[in-house]
């Protein structure tokens, strides 16, 4: 499976990834506060990730790592 | 396979800019150009006056921060004496544009062999919101409550279309970073600026249309359509001048 991790400490909660997911599986977590008190970025289906990358391209704090399984 | 990962040029800790402010998205592409071409060791940046300022702390490379608006006539003097490092500015709108246009102008005519990567957002950030020389026609800013109008404050700006008539110029491109289509394509021409200045042809410049989601009073994904649907029509999107391109068509 695709691995995507969120280095949720640096995450602003701008949206930007969300928007940029074309699978819409990334959310702003509601229930969640990091370190800077913002809702951090976090993906809601793995499974469906096709790892291109888009979220972590348009990422501005650099949150996001992408692994493709091969 | 890691099919994305900060670069390693770029510093590991927390940006001071403001949610969904896509700086960040260009310090990534400045250094992913510098890990690209394996420059990190012989790189010296120019941090300007403005919100990015602060880009010494978040560049691996070694980092100079001029006086405001004159960033390329300290790259011209870094460049001179370290003819053999890479020396790049990094300048808003207000900083290159309105106090710094001179030194603009006359590195561009000079021919010095830098790269200038300039973030055009339209209006004056760290400051508080105030119009700027690029601030579009009928845009409302703090300095400009009724909107930009021309026949009081002038025409804003087209920074690209006025340097691309300057002998000196090797490269100018203006991208934006509000796709990831797009993101992909300001990564390709910042790399080009780079390679440029390696391959001694004289200054590159790079602009890049961004959003100021704070100061323009919008949430980052409206600030993207903004840029979209106002800034693009005004600043198109293009190459202005690539001597490479005109070495081939000779």
């Amino acid at each position: 499976m695709n691995k995507v991790t969120f280095n949720t400490d640096l995450c602003k909660g701008c949206g930007l990834c969300v928007e940029a997911c074309p699978k819409k599986i990334i959310t702003l977590a509601a229930d969640v506060l990091n370190k800077k008190g913002y809702h951090p970025a976090c993906i809601t289906d793995a499974e469906k990730c096709i790892a291109c990358a888009m979220c972590a391209t348009m990422c501005p704090d650099v949150v996001i790592t992408v692994e493709k399984n091969v | 396979m890691v099919v994305f990962k900060k670069p390693q040029s770029l510093s590991p800790v927390p940006t001071h800019y403001c949610p969904g402010c896509t700086h960040g998205i260009v310090h990534r592409l400045v250094a992913e150009a510098i890990d690209a071409l394996g420059i990190e060791g012989q790189t010296i940046g120019v941090a300007p006056v403005g919100c990015s300022v602060f880009a010494y702390n978040y560049f691996e490379c070694d980092m100079i921060q001029a006086a405001h608006g004159r960033a390329p006539a300290v790259a011209t003097g870094v460049k001179r004496t370290n003819p053999d490092k890479i020396v790049f500015t990094y300048q808003g709108d207000g900083d290159l544009a309105a106090i710094g246009t001179a030194e603009t102008v006359h590195a561009t005519t000079r021919g010095e062999n830098i790269t200038i990567i300039f973030i055009n957002n339209a209006i004056y950030g760290m400051t508080g919101g105030q119009m700027a020389p690029t601030t579009l026609p009928g845009q409302v800013t703090t300095t400009s409550p009724y909107g930009r109008n021309p026949m009081i404050q002038g025409n804003p700006i087209r920074v690209c279309e006025m340097l691309s008539t300057l002998d000196g110029l090797a490269f100018a491109q203006r991208v934006a970073v509000d796709t990831p289509a797009h993101v992909n394509q300001a990564k390709k021409a910042i790399q080009k600026a780079f390679q440029n200045q390696i391959d001694k042809k004289g200054l590159s410049i790079v602009e890049v249309l961004s959003t100021c989601p704070t100061n323009w009073g919008m949430s980052p994904t409206e600030a993207l359509k903004w840029l979209r649907e106002n800034m693009m029509p005004y600043y198109p999107l293009g190459v202005y001048k690539d001597i490479d391109a005109k070495e081939e068509n000779k």
